[in-house]
């Protein structure tokens, strides 16, 4: 097991992400930040906030739960649903950003992608993430990232969160 | 969890958890979003051997809303009523590559038979059998309850329940009772001596004669159907006793607590076991646990059929 | 057949003893210590009991009418793997054996199978139908000599038609089997009405509809001074009735099944068919109260009320399926496991309750002799000590519905011998005199 990035590391990364993304999108009122549970929820919560802060304006910011568009529930026993929660000001017509800890697959994203679609039409749909593991197994790029990290596919990546975990790090693992 | 046949077939974490991501679903269904491609391309068949529209649409609904595929296999017009045996029938189902069967059956235990036998590999999925049990209508009945009184909490803890009239031949009581019971809620069964099964004893419930008494100190008062040939069975004398006793009317409503609600699994006798006023009072959550009924049945169909894996679906 | 006959060597008699029996002439020759006879085919039963042969006051055998899930030869069949010489056909085939013609057939029938007696049991009433009584005098003087009437699977619900039925066989010493079942207490009835049935939802079937027609009859038996016999006695409350009739003199036998001795309607639970019987499966409680009376001689025997079923007669809803299962081959298998090795009964009261009293109700002279010497040779070995596993496939009744499938059961019936004939040598059906 190795840290690839520090609870300072990733408060750092978070702030960039923020700034490139606000950069990228000069009509901020018509943001909106979708974190993908769990983890990617609590980010984009933070996303936001930080956003908000250099904006000096609410962006708005919720959660879409991907599990009933995973293509892969055949292969694992029943997962729990977890909560969806749209801004009021919706996604139609929006540019929305996603929010995930790990881009591993890009199959989470397919999912996320279909689910935006069963709810509404936005504008634009980017997609931010924490750590880029590569090996990707979608046509599926992200638009902001924390940190690359290549990795084996053997290893796995760890995103531990202090709402979640009491810690704020990023490990790799060996399987 | 490959069927649901009983209630008793579920822990009180996999009951939470149904109601959990009913939860879910209904704030789904809620929306703009009525169709999720969860269960696409699998066949789940509504095989209904006895009449029952509102449990068969409720059913199609949801299995309909999670994309499955589905065929509705009635009594009226299939082999079930021309005597083909349950045996053929199950053969029947699995030459088609049915992935549930949501059974409907006049026959205590029918449902349990066909998820026993080598016949077919298919998840049964107990859509009420015989006077035994109607698991999906606990559960929507639960989901119902918890919204309106649990105040956030996950189960039932505390809530007190009365459960008027046919216990009996009951399948709904059945599946309630048990249900509730895993779910921390305390059961109060009113009905006529005659109308409750030797042996109750033994079941974790309070019995009374009294609707009176018992009403004013419960949360929820469930009323049961009662059949109109009970009465030709000396179950009872006739509908104006039965009422007068055991029927919810205008005067037992203002017995009610003031949060308390009034729930029926329908159809119901206006007239006989609950008052047209009753029905249709600001306490009555009667329409609304039939809108529950799709979200909780999207739930079930989710838990039994969106987690097994290909390869044990196709063995 | 040329065998000069059988000298079963060191075998365990009913009383304890280690003895050889000596079968010639189809008769019982000797019964001694250290018989020598050079001729006879020698069996070695050492560690195994000898018992007369095993005497079933109360089988179905399905013919005429039924004859996919049982025949007269299938049936006699399977009696002798049980280790059976005589059993008793109830009435209740198609057409009924209320008259002189069906029992004839099925006498003969069992005599052309020539594995053991087959008795015929008349019915009390026209159809089974409780209404009009049958033919009773002419089928008690037929060939087939019948003496217990019975309308098995229906009760004899009239008190005035059982009256009239309990006096009219007195001119020949005849006997009334009760089937105790209050009929409109168990309309639709599907199991013992308690607590499983509750939880169930199958409709239940009272202690009561069974033991308010055995006081009843107790009653009416004791008024008419006639015979009166109790089929398959199932709960303790009905045990309580008959101990009472006994002790105050009135003429009455009752019989226990293997089944109602060892199962519980906790089965039901299954919903599988295959437990669903009648009268019911009861309680542990009911158990335990049948075991304790058949022990202390409130109820005489034990029968089979052996009820093959076809596949498709099982196969399906509970409500949907037939009542009965199969029970010559397990009786006294279940028997050894319920009574004599759990110390309830010895070797020699097992004699009793499945051969010499039944034979003593029936009527049947030639039956449960209890290996007296000169009798015919109607004797039956089992090794105890063995045991066999029940596969509902490898039965040889033509049915299957066993509800002991799985269970290993000890004793293992290796020997029958039937008026002196082997019909059963270690463990193997000797095919000799039968035919379809």
């Amino acid at each position: 097991m190795s840290v690839a990035l520090s609870a300072l590391e990733i408060s750092r990364a978070l702030t960039r992400i923020s700034h490139e993304i606000l950069e990228a999108n000069p009509s901020s009122d018509l943001i909106t930040i979708l974190g993908i549970p769990t983890r990617g929820a609590h980010l984009a919560v933070r996303i936001a906030a930080s956003m908000s802060q250099i904006a000096a304006r609410e962006i708005p910011v919720g959660m879409l739960d991907i599990t009933m568009h995973r293509d892969d529930l055949r292969m694992h026993p029943p997962r729990p649903l977890m909560p969806t929660s749209i801004p009021s000001s919706g996604i139609q017509g929006r540019d929305i950003v996603l929010v995930d800890d790990v881009l591993f697959s890009g199959r989470t994203i397919r999912a996320a992608l279909d689910a935006l679609g069963e709810i509404g039409r936005p504008r634009t749909v980017q997609l931010a993430a924490l750590v880029d593991r590569g090996h990707r197994e979608l046509p599926i790029r992200a638009d902001f990232v924390g940190k690359n990290l290549p990795t084996s596919t053997t290893q796995s990546v760890k995103v531990h969160l202090t709402e979640i975990d009491g810690i704020d790090q990023v490990v790799i693992e060996d399987n | 969890m490959r069927h649901l046949l009983s209630i008793s077939d579920l822990s009180k974490a996999e009951a939470v958890s149904i109601l959990d991501t009913a939860t879910e679903l209904a704030r789904v269904s809620d929306g703009a979003v009525k169709k999720l491609p969860t269960l696409r391309g699998r066949t789940i068949v509504n095989l209904f051997a006895e009449d029952s529209t509102r449990t068969r649409i409720s059913f199609e609904a949801a299995a309909k809303r999670l994309s499955a595929d589905v065929i509705n296999f009635s009594a009226k017009g299939s082999s079930v009523s021309k005597g083909e045996s349950l045996k053929d029938t199950a053969l029947t189902l699995q030459a088609m590559g049915a992935d549930a069967v949501v059974i409907r059956h006049g026959a205590s235990g029918a449902p349990q038979r066909l998820a026993d036998s080598e016949w077919m590999l298919a998840s049964v999925i107990n859509a009420g059998d015989g006077t035994h049990e109607h698991p999906s209508q606990a559960l929507l009945d639960a989901f119902t309850i918890r919204k309106h009184c649990a105040k956030g909490a996950p189960d039932l803890a505390g809530i007190r329940v009365a459960i008027v009239g046919d216990v009996l031949h009951s399948r709904v009581a059945r599946s309630n009772i048990l249900l509730l019971n895993l779910l921390g809620a305390s059961v109060s069964l009113v009905a006529p001596p005659t109308l409750l099964p030797v042996g109750i004893e033994k079941w974790p419930v309070d019995i009374s004669y009294d609707f009176d008494a018992v009403i004013p100190s419960v949360d929820v008062v469930m009323m049961l159907r009662v059949q109109q040939e009970r009465m030709s069975n000396l179950f009872f004398p006739n509908a104006r006793e039965y009422s007068r006793y055991f029927g919810l009317n205008s005067d037992r409503l203002k017995l009610m607590s003031p949060h308390s609600i009034v729930m029926h699994p329908g159809p119901m006798n206006r007239g006989l076991e609950i008052a047209a006023e009753v029905a249709d009072s600001a306490r009555s959550v009667i329409v609304e646990q039939v809108s529950n009924g799709v979200s909780v049945r999207m739930a079930i169909l989710y838990v039994l059929l969106a987690g097994q894996s290909l390869e044990a679906g196709e063995k | 057949m040329t065998v000069k006959g059988y000298l079963i060597k060191n075998a365990q008699m009913p009383d304890g003893g280690i003895k050889d029996l000596l079968i010639t002439d189809g008769r019982i020759h000797s019964l001694a210590v250290g018989i020598n006879d050079a001729t006879a085919t020698i069996i070695d039963a050492k560690g195994c009991v000898v018992l007369p042969g095993l005497v079933d006051l109360h089988t179905h055998l399905r013919q005429p009418g039924r004859e996919d899930a049982e025949t007269v030869l299938s049936g006699s069949r399977s009696g002798a793997k049980g280790g059976f010489t005589a059993i008793s056909a109830m009435p209740n085939t198609s057409p009924v054996a209320d008259n002189a013609g069906v029992v004839e057939q099925v006498f003969r029938l069992g005599q052309q199978s020539g594995l053991l007696d087959v008795f015929p049991i008349g019915a009390v009433t026209q159809g089974l139908e409780g209404a009009a009584l049958s033919e009773i005098g002419a089928m008690a003087d037929s060939i087939a000599q019948v003496r217990v009437f019975s309308d098995d699977g229906n009760c004899v619900f009239d008190p005035l038609v059982m009256r009239r039925a309990l006096e009219y066989i007195k001119k020949f010493n005849g006997v009334i089997a009760q089937h105790a079942q209050e009929p409109s207490l168990t309309v639709g009835s599907q199991m013992n009405e308690g607590e499983v049935s509750a939880v169930l939802g199958l409709k239940g079937w009272p202690a009561v509809a069974e033991e308010a027609i055995i006081a009843r009859d107790i009653l009416l038996v004791d008024h008419v001074k006639s015979r009166l016999h109790i089929c398959h006695v199932t709960t303790a409350g009905g045990v309580e009735i008959i101990r009472w009739a006994k002790a105050r003199g009135i003429n009455v036998t009752a019989e226990v099944t293997p089944h109602h001795l060892l199962l519980t309607d906790e089965l039901a639970r299954s919903y599988d068919p295959v437990f669903k019987v009648n009268p019911p499966l009861r309680t542990q409680k009911d158990v335990m109260a049948l075991r304790e009376a058949l022990a202390d001689g409130t109820i005489d025997i034990v029968a089979t009320d052996h009820a093959p079923h076809t596949m498709e007669s099982k196969e399906c809803e509970w409500q949907e399926a037939s009542f009965g299962m199969l029970g010559l081959e397990t009786a006294l298998s279940i028997v050894q496991k319920t009574m004599v090795d759990s110390k309830l009964m010895d070797w020699a009261q097992v004699a009793d309750r499945l051969s010499t009293a039944p034979a003593r109700i029936g009527g049947y002279s030639d039956q449960g002799r209890n290996l007296e010497i000169g009798a015919k040779a109607n004797v039956m070995i089992i090794n105890p000590s063995a045991s066999w596993t029940v596969d509902k496939d490898l039965v040889v009744s033509k049915s299957r519905n066993t509800p002991f499938h799985g269970y290993e059961l000890p004793g293992v019936v290796t020997h029958t011998f039937f008026n002196g004939m082997a019909t059963l040598i270690d463990g193997a059906l000797i095919n000799s005199g039968g035919s379809e």
